[in-house]
């Protein structure tokens, strides 16, 4: 029991960190380190909860992969220091503000509403949480959004390459395409 | 077939003609458009006679279609043929047809011939319809399409400023009456519940009593409609400036149908008249001032087509007399006749005028009387008629009138004895414009025309202003017509010179009162049926009406013929008064400070303040400035900018989580 | 454990990442702001499954996953795009949309 407790306790504490860290470290190539580390907490929580397969699929795909396409870019673009205080005054102290009010309120929502749980192995069953059971779900009950997905995967592809394509001719700053020989189609 | 088919027989022909001249006028030839016009009036006359011949002394009303029928309220398409509407139509139609012969020769050179048959039967349409009318809707409608007509034939020759002025005039006018009319039905129907004559005058008994104020109100709308359409004071100024239009128009409108309308309308409502003395009494004080004030500016004016309209206007004064006094044979014997020798005069003139290529104006005119034969002896005879020369028609339905009027008694008999004094002024000026026109020197027209050339002006001239006028479509031809020369000018002429004389015959106190026993029935229910004056007291009417006469012929054959310069003597003696008769003792001046002015001053502030400032820029303005300023202030939420963006989505969304979390708590 | 405990605290993280959202101008910082509060919805749907005792939540994570992978790809190819036609990087520049 207390186990649970603190590694939720430490794990909550990465999660929180990591994306502080990702609002307000001015590097960017920190910010998305900052993010990785707030993603692997993540899926120590997802453990937690006894997600395993969704714990596995963070890791591998969104910390491993998206993330490392994030480093790519990144490293690609650059991206200079910004100041702190960002000169669009107004917003930058209104919002943070009323991220806040938010925030309290969703916490007395959430606190006011008496959830319960889960001490107890749960009325999960042992196969809770495994790859077997989400497999079949995403077969059977979720066939519609499961294929819907893998679309949505195809045109993001197709559309990352043809948004970052090089077309000719396109070298000078600020030129925009029109009626260059291939640029035509889009 | 009975004398209801024949009644709508009457009207089908002059509107068939109408269609047939208007739609086809191209595939006409010549004159026949012309021909067919006529034809169809002569067919609308042959009509009247048969309805005549069924008439058999009673009422008949037939009714062909109900505009509108709920609980409390039903109004038919029905026309009424009795004694009174059959006299009408025998007069209309008779009159009608000699006038469209006559038009068939002296419209011939003119580019709207088509145009003007088509009017001219759609007129004869309209008056029939009038006359033949069985409740109010029918007349009001009938009514309307009168006035139309008449402003359409008024402005025929539309390219002339002056003659569509004087459409706009005679238009407005009879539009005036025309809401008198439509108020006072509305009046009637509010009382009696009917529209149809024979119910409304027997409400009319049961719901008011003598000289009730609705009554009396509704019969004083009633007035106004029927001076406006009969040219009374002081709904006449219209009248004269009519004559912008050709003349046999004027002879048709404004000598013997639409000008009688008022008379008929008074005829045929007089049970409301009778049980409202105090309306027929304002009726005939002011057809005795109307009859004055036309005589005495007749005797001044010198345009020959305008002293005849005043002529027009004052004996429809005496009708109007007479029929206010209840002396309904009387006046409607005086309409006949009035329309047989007045429209006899307009031919006349007509005829003058196309000698005179054109000009109107007596004082250019003179010696005629070799020239024009024909015309200088129908004229003559029609004057005679006008001014009452004994054994004339117009002697006989004038003085009978007047004797009537005397008979009644009291105020009326100041009324007869302005009657009888302005019995003498007609008789002056009616042979003023004999004398002036075909008598003395022959001018140069008149010279010509012995030799047996017309005269022809190089450049067309409006015969009022003097102007110059190109001769493009609307005004009368090259060509002016003689009545010497064309046949149907003639015979249209000859028969009513032929009416004009012996017209009178069915009127012969205490020898043949035909006229009087015709209408009777439809006069049955007045109250004064029986009150006539005595044979004696006409007789001794007509010697008056008689010396009268012969004095004021002997006078105008002083002042014109014998003493030459005593004209003009006169008129600088006493030129203040003259100048007042001659510009029609100022009514138009009047009119125009106390109505035009105004309304035109009006019409300035509400085109300056009214529209400009208020609507348009206050309203319309305002509403724009306030949509515009919203939208400027809505576009600065549009900054571009993202984060701004998602702020507000925040906002909304802190806002919406806010509420209900107070809303379930 | 309460499952509101994991709610809670996927609240805490939603509303950092709302701050780095209105914060931040770099758009990548920004995207990756946006990728914080997707965890923190998915971390709430674990929570609410693991409540439930079924799995429906935990696949609407993976799904959600999905589509956080899809939408990083489109916006970095656009923040790439802009790089290629030496447009700034900053969100604030970005504002060619206004009225």
């Amino acid at each position: 029991m207390w186990l649970e407790q603190v590694l939720f306790f430490l794990a909550g504490v990465g999660a929180l960190a990591g994306a502080l860290g990702v609002v307000m470290l001015r590097n960017p190539f920190y910010s998305v380190l900052a993010l990785v580390a707030h993603l692997i907490a993540l899926a120590v929580l997802f453990l937690l909860l006894r997600a395993e397969f969704l714990a596995a699929a963070q890791v591998v795909v969104y910390a491993g992969a998206v993330m490392v396409l994030y480093v790519f870019v990144v490293a690609y673009i650059g991206g200079t220091d910004e100041p702190l205080r960002p000169e669009g005054g107004a917003i930058g102290a209104l919002g943070p503000l009323i991220a806040g009010a938010l925030g309290v309120e969703l916490v007395i929502a959430v606190v006011g509403s008496s959830l319960s749980l889960l001490d107890t192995p749960g009325r999960g069953g042992a196969g809770f949480g495994s790859p077997a059971s989400i497999g079949q779900l995403l077969l059977t009950k979720f066939l519609v959004a499961f294929e819907a997905a893998s679309f949505l995967l195809l045109v993001a592809a197709v559309g990352a390459v043809v948004l970052a394509r090089r077309r000719r001719g396109l070298e000078d700053p600020g030129a925009m395409p029109s009626g260059a020989p291939e640029g035509a189609h889009s | 077939m009975s004398a209801g088919s024949y009644g709508w027989i009457i009207l089908a022909f002059p509107l068939t003609g109408m269609l047939v001249v208007s739609l086809g006028w191209r595939l006409l030839p010549g004159k026949l458009g012309g021909w067919i016009a006529s034809g169809a009036i002569l067919g609308s006359f042959l009509a009247s006679v048969g309805a005549l011949g069924q008439l058999h002394e009673r009422a008949h009303v037939d009714s062909a279609w109900t505009y509108a029928a709920t609980l409390d309220f039903k109004a038919d398409l029905s026309i009424l043929v009795d004694p009174l509407s059959v006299f009408m139509c025998l007069v209309v139609s008779g009159v009608s047809f000699l006038i469209h012969l006559y038009s068939v020769a002296y419209m011939w050179s003119d580019r709207g011939y088509a145009r003007y048959f088509a009017y001219l039967n759609f007129f004869v349409f309209s008056m029939l319809l009038l006359v033949l009318a069985a409740n109010f809707v029918v007349l009001i409608v009938g009514w309307a399409f009168v006035g139309a007509a008449s402003y359409l034939l008024i402005s025929f020759w539309y390219r002339r400023r002056t003659a569509t002025y004087a459409g706009i005039k005679a238009f407005v006018i009879n539009v005036i009456g025309d809401v008198g009319l439509v108020v006072a039905t509305f009046l009637l129907f509010d009382q009696t519940g009917a529209l149809d004559f024979s119910g409304v005058f027997k409400g009319a008994h049961e719901a008011f009593a003598t000289n009730d104020a609705t009554l009396v109100a509704a019969c004083l709308l009633l007035l106004v409609g029927a001076f406006a359409k009969s040219a009374q004071l002081p709904l006449h100024t219209w009248l004269p400036d009519a004559m912008e239009g050709p003349t046999p128009v004027s002879a048709l409108i404004h000598a013997a149908t639409m000008v009688t309308a008022g008379v008929y309308l008074i005829a045929r409502t007089h049970p409301l008249f009778e049980l409202a003395p105090a309306a027929a009494d304002v009726s005939a004080i002011i057809g005795t001032a109307t009859l004055v004030f036309a005589a005495t500016v007749a005797a001044t004016v010198t345009d020959l087509k305008r002293v005849i309209a005043y002529s027009t206007i004052s004996q429809i004064g005496y009708m109007v007399l007479g029929v206010s006094v209840a002396a309904y044979g009387a006046g409607l014997f005086h309409l006949m006749t009035h329309a047989f020798f007045k429209a006899l005069l307009f031919m006349g003139a007509g005829s003058v005028i196309g000698a005179m290529a054109g000009t109107q104006d007596i004082d250019r005119m003179g010696g005629f009387r070799k020239a024009m034969p024909f015309t200088f002896v129908t004229f003559t005879l029609g004057a005679l008629a006008l001014a009452g020369f004994p054994l004339m028609s117009g002697f006989f339905s004038k003085d009978e009138v007047l004797a009537f009027t005397l008979h009644r008694g009291g105020g009326y008999a100041l009324l007869a004895v302005l009657g009888y004094l302005a019995a003498f002024l007609t008789a002056f000026y009616a042979f003023r414009m004999v004398f002036r026109t075909f008598f003395g020197e022959p001018v140069e027209e008149a010279r010509e025309l012995q030799q047996g050339r017309l005269a022809h002006h190089e450049t067309p001239r409006n015969p009022l202003t003097g102007e110059e006028e190109d001769d493009d479509v609307g005004f009368q031809g090259a060509e002016h017509h003689v009545a010497e020369r064309e046949w149907p000018m003639k015979a249209a002429m000859g028969a009513l010179a032929v009416l004009a004389v012996a017209g009178g015959f069915v009127g012969i106190p205490g020898l043949t009162d035909t006229l009087e026993h015709f209408l009777e029935p439809s006069f049955a229910d007045s109250r004064f049926k029986d009150t006539m004056p005595s044979d004696g007291a006409e007789v001794a009417g007509l010697g008056v009406g008689a010396l009268l006469s012969i004095a004021g012929i002997a006078l105008a054959f002083l002042v014109y013929m014998r003493r030459r310069g005593l004209a003009g003597q006169l008129r600088r003696r006493f030129s203040g008064v003259h100048r007042f008769l001659v510009n029609k003792w100022y009514f138009d001046e009047l009119f125009d400070r106390a109505l035009v002015r105004p309304a035109a001053a009006g019409g300035r502030f509400a085109r300056g303040v009214v529209e400009t400032d208020f609507v348009q820029g206050t309203i319309v303005g305002g509403a724009t400035a306030v949509v515009r300023a919203g939208s400027s202030f809505a576009r600065t939420l549009q900054s571009g900018y993202v984060r701004a963006y998602a702020l507000g989505l925040l906002f909304g969304v802190a806002g919406l989580a806010l509420y209900f979390l107070v809303a379930s708590s | 454990m309460d499952a509101s405990w994991f709610v809670v605290l996927s609240a805490f993280i939603f509303c950092v990442g709302i701050a780095g959202v209105l914060t931040r101008r770099n758009p990548l910082v920004v995207l990756l702001c946006l990728e914080l509060m997707l965890n923190a919805g998915n971390l709430a749907l674990v929570a609410f499954a693991r409540a439930h005792g079924n799995h429906d939540g935990q696949v609407f994570a993976l799904i959600v996953m999905v589509i956080a992978a899809c939408e990083v790809v489109i916006g970095l190819g656009i923040i790439v795009a802009m790089y290629r036609r030496r447009l700034p990087i900053d969100v604030d520049e970005m504002s060619e949309l206004r009225g």
